[in-house]
């Protein structure tokens, strides 16, 4: 009974950390059919942002301390899904309709989003903020003016080189003359530690169990964020738009929803989702720079197995593949067996975080070819695209 | 009414003049690059002609047949275990015990049932090929019955490529674990590290890189690679026509496979090391990278991509180290924005104009083919024709 219990405690925690972590991709691609695979490294964003919310309110006192979270959770949502919108902006609204290069210029930015985490500084910020500035400010003042044809097609060019150049320049003479303070990384290539407030620590015992805190943490807040996109999706008018888009785009576009906002609003949202995520696997260890691309497959077949655009299957595919991963990964299977029998050498090959998944993706590869569509596949006529 | 022009593929038939360059390319690259380029750059040079090989696999899969496979680095890793195992076999730890070195350290006492085949030479070769033919033959298979493909496929093969890396990372006792094999000294009673038989190895890679780009070839023109190509562009007509794709899919998904197989297999000749870490994520979509870059669809751009991409690497990584991710991320954006059909299909299609422009030349002015040849059109022409000569 006790580790029956247990075993459902912690097949259910695994599967919380996972489904927040495919929350977001489950809403991005299954409305917007786009593949995210910096999904991963927008988490990652969000663990940064709980690093720096902690450091700022160890600052202020003990007392304060224990209050981070408050703000990290929103903070970091924020902070994701205003860098998803930026993606959404800049690169996938062109490439809508094409998913595999999607994928590929999502892999792009999650490496550069990698490698920015890793070397940013007050140097970079400079370089960067002024680039921004010249480049983005110098189009919308030309854009104001009225400029002779001939000349049109050489104004960006020319504007992109001549901000790139001042910014970098500018960056590091400013690097040069105050040293240290400016070019030295923020976080660094290693991995950052999150302390958990005072009052996620321990945990509380029944009936022999241990239930960690930070555990009971996690599996709350991922309930919170179902319900909060549950009634925003089925009691909103954002969310009844963004069914109605899922379900035929260009029907509603006919009846005057504004496709482009939604996409925008949907992807800022599944980022932002993924902010959070990424906050609540800081309690759990270290977190790096290439933390995302941990969780990032796993989120993928949760996607899968559930069922596109099923926020129901996700929730039982990740409870579903969380609980399997425990209970052959911790070696459960073998306990109920005789030691040298031959399904008992079987679940002890199987016995370790890593062969687990291994079990799981035969599982999985199993269970597409009795579902191919997934556990909750869409009903009527879709179209075979 | 004039004669329509057959449609016909720009390439159907291997012409005499193309399997000339082919030839005379290899036997530049055999012999005229050793004496000519320093050592550590012919290293990288041959690095990146097994690559080449690994390239023009995935132009058949993606560029041919839209499959997108993240999974690649799977099929490559095991041509390289393939080889590696047969030449750890040959270095006994001690006299007493024919066990490769890792093995004793881990305790094994008994070599694994799986290694002994690999004792010949033969077995190891045959295997380098079929062994991820098979296992491709067996992933697409499943896969492909049930009409799983686009992003899924792909999604699949990342976490097929994952399993994997986490397979070979954990047995430690059968595969020596993070390590990889390592240590290899004679194949076939020749020592492998030195400089004759890696030039040997050069050779074989030159001309496996040949003979791959002549298969590949052979295989996309005519009606097989317009199957392919029906496939990529729409599946369910092919159904529709009779066709069963799943079949072409899974065949052209095997021999993909194999090629990166045989790859992997040349590739770790050369460095000497086969790790999980050939079954890295990163390295499998860079795979792709490299085709995408030198033009999907069109063989010579798989080649010429993966070599163009690895020297840039290797230049600019040597410059700059540190920030060698963000040219990489820069070059996936840059790829998919501006140059889609990459570097050869903007030679085929917008160098030309682009040329003609700067020449001052005026361009000509595209209009559908089949227009050229509709009688309406045609009688339209000559009644304005006949219009301009009677007006004054």
């Amino acid at each position: 009974m006790t580790f029956l219990l247990e075993s459902v405690f912690n097949g259910m925690s695994i599967g919380a950390v996972l489904l927040l972590t495919a929350l977001g991709l489950a809403i991005v691609f299954g409305i917007m059919g786009v593949i995210n695979l910096a999904h991963g490294e927008l988490m990652m964003l969000g663990a940064y942002t709980t690093f720096v919310v902690q450091n700022g309110f160890r600052q202020l006192g003990e007392g304060w301390f224990d209050a981070y979270l408050l703000i990290a959770v929103p903070l970091a949502f924020g902070v994701a899904a205003g860098v998803g919108l930026l993606l959404e902006r800049g690169v996938i609204r062109y490439l809508y309709g094409r998913p595999l290069e999607t994928l590929l210029a999502t892999w792009g930015v999650s490496l550069i989003l990698q490698q920015l985490v890793r070397s940013i500084s007050w140097q970079m910020t400079l370089q960067i903020a002024l680039f921004c500035l010249l480049f983005f400010g110098g189009r919308w003042l030309l854009s104001k003016r009225a400029i002779a044809p001939r000349w049109q097609a050489w104004v960006r060019p020319v504007l992109l080189v001549l901000s790139v150049g001042i910014g970098l320049t500018a960056g590091f003479v400013a690097g040069g003359a105050v040293g240290l303070a400016m070019t030295k990384p923020w976080f660094g290539a290693q991995g950052v530690d999150v302390t958990a407030p005072s009052w996620l620590r321990g945990g509380v015992n029944l009936w022999g169990v241990q239930f960690p805190f930070v555990r009971l943490f996690i599996i709350a807040l991922t309930a919170v964020c179902l319900v909060a996109i549950y009634l925003f999706l089925l009691r909103s008018q954002w969310g009844l738009r963004i069914r109605a888009v899922t379900q035929n785009r260009s029907m509603s576009a006919c009846l005057g929803i504004p496709t482009e906002t939604v996409d925008a609003l949907t992807f800022a949202l599944g980022s932002g989702l993924a902010g959070i995520a990424g906050c609540a696997i800081s309690l759990l260890g270290s977190v790096s720079p290439n933390t995302g691309q941990n969780y990032i497959v796993e989120a993928f077949m949760v996607v899968v197995v559930g069922g596109v655009g099923k926020i129901v299957g996700s929730i039982v595919a990740a409870l579903g593949i969380g609980f399997v991963n425990y209970v052959i990964g911790s070696g459960l299977m073998t306990r109920f067996l005789e030691p040298q029998t031959a399904l008992f050498d079987f679940f002890e090959f199987f016995a370790s975080t890593s062969m687990a998944r291994v079990m799981v993706f035969i599982l999985i590869i199993a269970f597409l070819q009795v579902r191919p569509a997934g556990l909750f596949p869409q009903k009527g006529r879709t179209v075979d695209a | 009414m004039p004669k329509l022009p057959q449609f016909s593929f720009p390439k159907d038939r291997l012409s005499g003049r193309e399997l000339f360059v082919v030839v005379a390319l290899a036997l530049i690259l055999i012999f005229l690059m050793p004496p000519l380029l320093p050592g550590f750059r012919l290293d990288l040079l041959h690095r990146y002609l097994a690559l080449a090989i690994v390239a023009l696999g995935i132009d058949l899969i993606w560029g041919f047949t839209g499959l997108l496979s993240l999974g690649h680095g799977i099929f490559f890793a095991l041509g390289g275990y393939a080889i590696a195992m047969h030449l750890k076999l040959q270095v006994p730890a001690t006299a007493s015990s024919p066990l490769p070195d890792f093995m004793i350290l881990y305790g094994v006492t008994e070599l694994p049932w799986f290694w002994y085949p690999f004792y010949s030479f033969a077995f190891a070769v045959t295997a380098v090929v079929l062994i991820p033919a098979l296992l491709g033959a067996l992933l697409g298979y499943l896969v492909f019955r049930n009409r799983i493909r686009g992003v899924y496929f792909s999604i699949l093969t990342q976490a097929a490529i994952i399993v994997f890396f986490n397979f070979f990372n954990g047995q430690q006792k059968l595969f020596n674990g993070t390590n990889g094999l390592t240590d290899f000294q004679t194949l076939l009673g020749f020592p492998v590290r030195s400089p004759q038989t890696q030039y040997w190895f050069y050779v074989l890679t030159v001309i496996f890189l040949a003979l791959a780009y002549l298969l590949c070839r052979w295989l996309t023109m005519g009606r097989f690679g317009r199957l392919l190509v029906a496939i990529r562009d729409d599946e369910a007509r092919v159904r529709f026509s009779g066709y069963n794709p799943t079949s072409y899919k899974v065949l052209v998904f095997a021999i993909s496979a194999a090629l990166a197989g045989i790859g992997g297999a040349l590739f770790t000749l050369r460095t000497g090391i086969i790790s999980p870490r050939a079954m890295d994520i990163a390295f499998s979509i860079e795979m792709v990278i490299w085709v995408a870059v030198g033009g999907r669809a069109s063989l010579i751009g798989a080649v010429l991509g993966a070599l163009l991409v690895n020297f840039a690497r290797s230049l600019l990584s040597e410059q700059f180290a540190d920030i060698w991710l963000f040219f990489q991320g820069a070059l996936f954006l840059m790829v998919v924005l501006a140059l889609p059909s990459g570097i050869v299909g903007w030679l085929r299609t917008e160098a030309p104009n682009l040329i003609a422009k700067l020449w001052g030349r005026p361009q000509p002015v595209a209009t559908y083919p089949e227009l050229e040849f509709d009688p309406e059109v045609q009688y339209e022409r000559e009644v304005l024709e006949q219009e301009g000569k009677h007006s004054p």
